[in-house]
């Protein structure tokens, strides 16, 4: 290990909690260029949590966040100007795809995918609409370049979602259950094109319970239960012999067919996810 | 036909009273509000506070006592105001309260993963409230906006108390010369309904268009 030195990404020591609960207890994990980290693990086990550290959507307690060298203090008091300005430059090199889309309602598709280019990049717009047309393309979405987000489909809302993410032109994308609020037939096109992305050599780190993705695309499956990293390792490897007892029972669970492997553990989180959390946009 | 042929001159300017009292002031209460909103969602505690009894005091006493404090209190503290500023003065910071709280509403019920979309794409806060929030915090308030503005407009009829020569003063002083005060105070009152109606015309444009993409 070099420590992270070169990495993407490279945190170490996170923690985290909220309130009472601590939800991250020391996580460490590099992600090296190119790389695809599936990060699995039952509901709670602070997945989800990790990856909104990664670029500050949660203030990490204490640890270090390092994304593409830039390192921004954690657990400080002191948030300085110039703390917010490493931020959101860590932001735009760290993409983000979440599990509720949260395209903008009022924007049309192309103009979801320019936002960032155009008003954080400051592209100038016919150049951004190109790269937009292009992106859009690339996730098939060619045709819907002028559709509001309440005219498409989960499926379609979330490639939007990828390739306003990638018109960043990121370092790396980090996917929170980007499948886990869709309808089953709809996840294939999502993960499809996922799996376009990581063919094409992004740097991705993923949370999800869909194993057939894992498995065909994950270079390193990370497993966390608890708040902390139980076991890590190439996914033939963690699928086909998991080493702690956790790991097993949680791939017994995923193996029933459920690609909500937290349905029968979490009633509530299960429930949470199949609503609309975006009415509004529906 | 006698009287309205003489009444026609000084209502129209009376109108244009009325008019420039009531923009005036929804514009300016507008601004307020919207300072006043922020500062009640992102400010510290003490703009917090401050702004929480703003709006206490001004949404929770009478519109014609504030006029009142407004223009006979102030002098008492050697701010003598003339009868339009005080008017709009006072009608301002009324509507402001109110208008404060249909865009802290607005603001509120724009979803927490729009702000975080925005933020995730490295904006700061002032834009992710203009390109993302905002948008989608007027489309919400439009309506009560709509209907403060309404409020305004015939709220503005209290001015005649502190002698503004606006519709309601004419009508009361021609009334009162001519002893036609049904004529008079229906003709204002028609008057006050047209610009009303116009008002919520132009409310129901606004909302279909920002309703557009939904």
């Amino acid at each position: 290990m070099d420590h992270g030195a070169d990495c993407p990404v490279s945190v170490a020591g996170l923690h985290k909690r909220f309130g009472a609960l601590e939800v991250l207890k020391g996580i460490d994990l590099d992600v090296q260029r190119g790389e695809v980290v599936v990060i699995m693990g039952p509901s709670g086990s602070g997945k989800t949590t990790l990856i909104r550290c990664i670029n500050f959507l949660e203030e990490p307690d204490a640890g270090r966040v390092r994304v593409c060298g830039m390192e921004v203090p954690c657990g400080g008091k002191t948030k300085t100007r110039a703390r917010a300005r490493h931020i959101r430059e860590i932001r735009t090199r760290a993409a983000m795809v979440f599990q509720h889309f949260n395209l903008f309602p009022h924007m049309t598709a192309l103009g979801n995918v320019i936002e960032g280019p155009v008003s954080v990049r400051g592209m100038p717009k016919a150049q951004a609409e190109a790269l937009g047309e292009r992106l859009l393309a690339r996730v098939g979405l060619a045709d819907k370049r002028d559709e509001y987000p309440s005219r498409l489909s989960g499926g379609q809302k979330q490639r939007v979602a990828i390739a306003r993410a990638l018109a960043m032109e990121p370092e790396v994308v980090l996917f929170d259950e980007p499948t886990s609020s869709l309808d089953p037939e709809l996840h294939e096109e999502v993960l499809q094109t996922m799996r376009e992305l990581a063919g094409e050599g992004m740097t991705m780190v993923v949370v999800t319970h869909e194993v057939g993705f894992a498995q065909d695309v994950a270079d390193r499956i990370v497993f966390m239960a608890g708040g902390v990293v139980l076991e890590e390792g190439p996914p033939a490897e963690f699928f086909a012999n998991p080493k702690h007892d956790r790991a097993r029972s949680f791939l017994r669970l995923v193996a029933r067919g459920s690609t909500y492997a937290d349905a029968g553990a979490n009633g509530a989180a299960r429930t949470d996810a199949l609503l609309p959390a975006d009415g509004r946009q529906e | 036909m006698d009287l309205l042929a003489r009444a026609f001159p000084l209502l129209i300017d009376a109108l244009g009273m009325t008019l420039f009292l009531g923009i005036t002031s929804f514009l300016i209460g507008s601004v307020i509000g919207m300072t006043v909103a922020l500062a009640r969602l992102f400010g510290g505690p003490v703009l917090r506070a401050i702004a929480i009894g703003y709006v206490s005091i001004w949404r929770g006493t009478p519109l014609l006592i504030q006029l009142l404090l407004v223009y006979f209190g102030l002098p008492q503290f050697g701010i003598i105001l003339q009868p339009v500023p005080a008017s709009i003065i006072a009608l301002s910071l009324h509507a402001g309260a109110y208008l404060a709280e249909n865009f802290r509403a607005g603001i509120l019920s724009v979803d927490k993963g729009q702000w975080e979309a925005a933020y995730s794409l490295g904006m700061p806060f002032p834009r992710a409230f203009r390109r993302v929030a905002f948008p989608q915090a007027a489309r919400v308030a439009i309506p009560p906006v709509g209907s403060r503005f309404i409020a305004l407009m015939k709220d503005t009829s209290l001015a005649s108390v502190v002698t503004v020569v606006e519709l309601t003063a004419v009508a009361e002083s021609i009334g009162s010369s001519t002893f036609r005060y049904l004529e008079m105070f229906a003709i204002v009152a028609m008057i006050y309904w047209a610009i009303n109606s116009l008002l919520s015309l132009g409310q129901e444009v606004l909302e279909r268009r920002l309703a557009r993409a939904y």
